[in-house]
């Protein structure tokens, strides 16, 4: 498939009176046509920056991307002038954002919102603004259109907002659409129609998506491809297959163990990851995981682990890849799943072989 | 189960709120139900449900509308003298749910924890005071360095902790927690769930544990209630609520729940609960009201009419 964006080496940092935070530290992925990309991390871990990265959207003072570039349609966003670029924002990439509380002018009306980008990127004025923004307003499920248009954001639901914030989005057929935790403020009835719309559009209109969120649960229901994000870098990326079913990093194992799951035994404990994210004012040497890590070994504390190839499709950065490195054996649940699920799959083959290369 | 003894008896609650030109909200409307000494009773719905206000009607943060609480069978509305209040309030204690809200940024963290001592009486010299509140930041996972510092300097997670060191500090036997988790990142979440389950059964406590995040809930959970709507929908054991969800809410809400795992998701099917909005204008109270919980089965309580009962034991397996 045709790679529609490619971030290569980002790297964004703040400028506080503390010191320089580094929110994201090299970070490179592709986004093909028409897939849905999961980004998922921690609170902190850089995934809510590096989106905003590629809308130019970090607010520079204190932010500002040092290095790497965006290449979307032969040109690089990072060197795009602010006019040139908001050609492209809201155009060619939208953003939904995460709370359709605060993303909405609450003195604008609906029509005058939707209708924005519309006039600025399309010229479209009048009646063709408004049948266009019915026609959005009917793809995203929102009932009684007509009425809506004179409405304030008040005056609708927390769901009814958001598919009002995706319809903004959708205004101009981007080809690649950001959704920031678009589901995090919602209801879990909510949420799943608004997975379930996302998911519908994205069928109609081709677009590429690239889903910020920390929900396990919503990455498996979503995404076609995972990068897992921590302490500002990827470290390991893969089809979301791949990433559930024959994790590799020692952090995923983290995060996939961590998430309860009805079949679980609630006389055990939840596994969790000890400790807390490190402090990107002075991020760690070696691997930033290293210290929450029970599979650390010498090495992580004092290189950081390059990108280890597994298949065409996923790599991770963790030196337990390395040719040298033990055997180790992930923990159970991680094991459970990939039997469950995949028991033909070298990884689970060599789990019952006693333990992983 | 039954055997247990009530700590908590709640009898036909209702918290309503005006919000002026005669308008009224009823947040909660007639909710009865029991907790046993020594149990978790999990307590979900979406928001605007009345799961929180349940939980602050309880420990009379709010003036109750009507209905009765009684703790070890007493009422604790009704309590009026000052030394009675303070009697009950050291029994129960509240964690909230928001780790940045709920504590005084001006106020170090050992002066947090040490309040309700202080209050109580509870050390008789300045050395057991601050040996109490070391004991509690070891309890909760925390150092003893951390008493002297302020809130602002620390982790979501790490705040909850001090939070859930406040509840402790006066040793109540009963814990409000109203979804001390929903603010926290996953991997930290796991950590906050143990930690309440290890002190719940070090110390023999009981909680109410108000979520929305249905899955974390089950693993901390004895029993369950799911609210709609200022109702109790659905109460039973936490196993077998999720084995055999029967009214048509609760499946609604666990159908759409996304798992992690993706083989999963690709064929879970979502149920759609499509009832009209209780309270609507124009309708007699009759049609949107919810009705009273029944026994279904040993434990197992379901709100339906009379007509839906035989509907529902068909459904038992």
């Amino acid at each position: 498939m045709e790679t529609i964006l490619s971030v290569r080496d980002l790297t964004v940092a703040f400028h506080t009176y503390a010191g320089t935070v580094q929110a994201v530290r090299g970070v490179s992925f592709d986004l093909k046509k028409g897939e849905t990309l999961a980004i998922v991390g921690e609170s902190g871990s850089g995934k809510s920056v590096t989106s905003k990265a590629i809308m130019r959207l970090i607010p520079n003072p204190p932010g500002e991307i040092t290095k790497g570039e965006i290449m979307f349609e032969g040109r690089d966003l990072v060197k795009l002038s602010d006019k040139e670029m908001q050609k492209v924002r809201g155009r060619d990439i939208a953003m939904i954002f995460q709370d359709p509380m605060t993303s909405l002018n609450p003195t604008m009306t609906i029509y005058k919102q939707i209708a924005e980008g519309l006039k600025r990127h399309q010229g479209l004025t009048g009646d063709d603004a408004k049948k266009r923004t019915l026609e959005l307003l009917t793809l995203v499920g929102i009932p009684n259109p007509e009425a809506r248009l004179k409405q304030y954001p008040h005056q609708l639901s927390g769901g009814m907002r958001q598919r009002i914030v995706i319809a903004i989005a959708l205004a101009c057929n981007p080809k690649v659409l950001i959704a920031d935790e678009p589901t995090t403020a919602l209801d879990v009835t909510i949420q799943a129609q608004i997975l379930e719309l996302l998911k519908d559009i994205q069928q109609k209109t081709g677009t590429a998506i690239i889903f910020i969120t920390h929900d396990l649960g919503v990455v498996a229901n979503m995404a076609d491809r995972v990068a897992v994000m921590y302490a500002g870098k990827l470290i390991e990326k893969g089809t979301v297959d791949e990433i559930f079913y024959e994790p590799r990093h020692p952090y995923t194992w983290g995060l996939l163990g961590s998430m309860p799951r009805p079949s679980d035994d609630r006389s055990q404990d939840l596994p969790a990851i000890p400790g807390t994210p490190p402090n990107l004012l002075h991020p760690p040497v070696g691997d930033a995981f290293a210290p929450r890590n029970q599979y650390a070994m010498k090495i992580d504390f004092e290189k950081e682990p390059p990108f280890f190839p597994i298949t065409d499709t996923h790599e991770a950065a963790t030196w337990l890849l390395h040719p040298q490195a033990p055997y180790v054996e992930p923990p159970v649940a991680i094991r459970d799943l990939a039997l469950k699920y995949r028991p033909d799959s070298t990884f689970a083959k060599s789990l019952l072989k006693g333990g992983l290369k | 189960m039954e055997k247990r003894s009530k700590l908590l008896e709640v009898k036909n609650l209702k918290q309503h709120f005006n919000i002026g030109r005669g308008r009224v909200v009823k947040a909660v409307d007639g909710l009865s139900f029991d907790i046993y000494e020594g149990e978790v009773l999990g307590l979900v719905g979406e928001s605007g449900c009345g799961k929180s206000t349940t939980g602050r009607s309880i420990i009379g943060l709010y003036d109750a509308t009507d209905g009765e609480v009684l703790f070890k069978g007493e009422n604790v509305h009704a309590k009026k003298s000052r030394k009675e209040k303070l009697k009950f309030n050291r029994s129960m204690q509240m964690i909230f749910q928001d780790p940045y809200a709920s504590l005084n940024p001006r106020m170090t963290v050992g002066d947090i924890i040490a309040e309700g001592i202080d209050i109580h009486g509870l050390a008789t010299s300045k050395d057991e005071r601050n040996n109490r509140v070391y004991d509690l930041l070891e309890t909760v996972g925390l150092t003893k360095e951390h008493a002297s510092r302020y809130p602002h300097e620390f982790s979501g997670g790490q705040r909850q902790r001090i939070g859930i060191a406040r509840a402790l500090a006066v040793e109540p036997d009963f814990i409000i927690a109203d979804e001390p988790i929903s603010a926290l990142d996953v991997s930290i979440q796991a950590q906050v769930v143990n930690l309440m389950k290890q002190l719940q059964r070090d110390r023999s406590l009981t909680y109410l544990f108000i979520a929305h995040d249905l899955s974390m809930v089950k693993y901390i959970s004895d029993r369950i209630g799911v609210m709609y709507q200022g109702h109790l929908v659905e109460l039973c054991d936490a196993d077998r609520l999720y084995e055999n969800p029967m009214h048509a809410y609760t499946k609604s809400l666990l159908s759409a729940i996304p798992l992690p795992d993706p083989e999963h998701e690709r064929t879970r099917k979502r149920i759609i609960y499509d009832r009209p909005t209780g309270g609507a204008v124009g309708k007699s109270s009759e049609d949107s009201s919810i009705p009273p919980l029944r026994e279904i089965e040993p434990g197992h309580f379901v709100s339906m009419t009379d007509a839906e009962l035989e509907a529902y034991q068909a459904q038992l397996v």
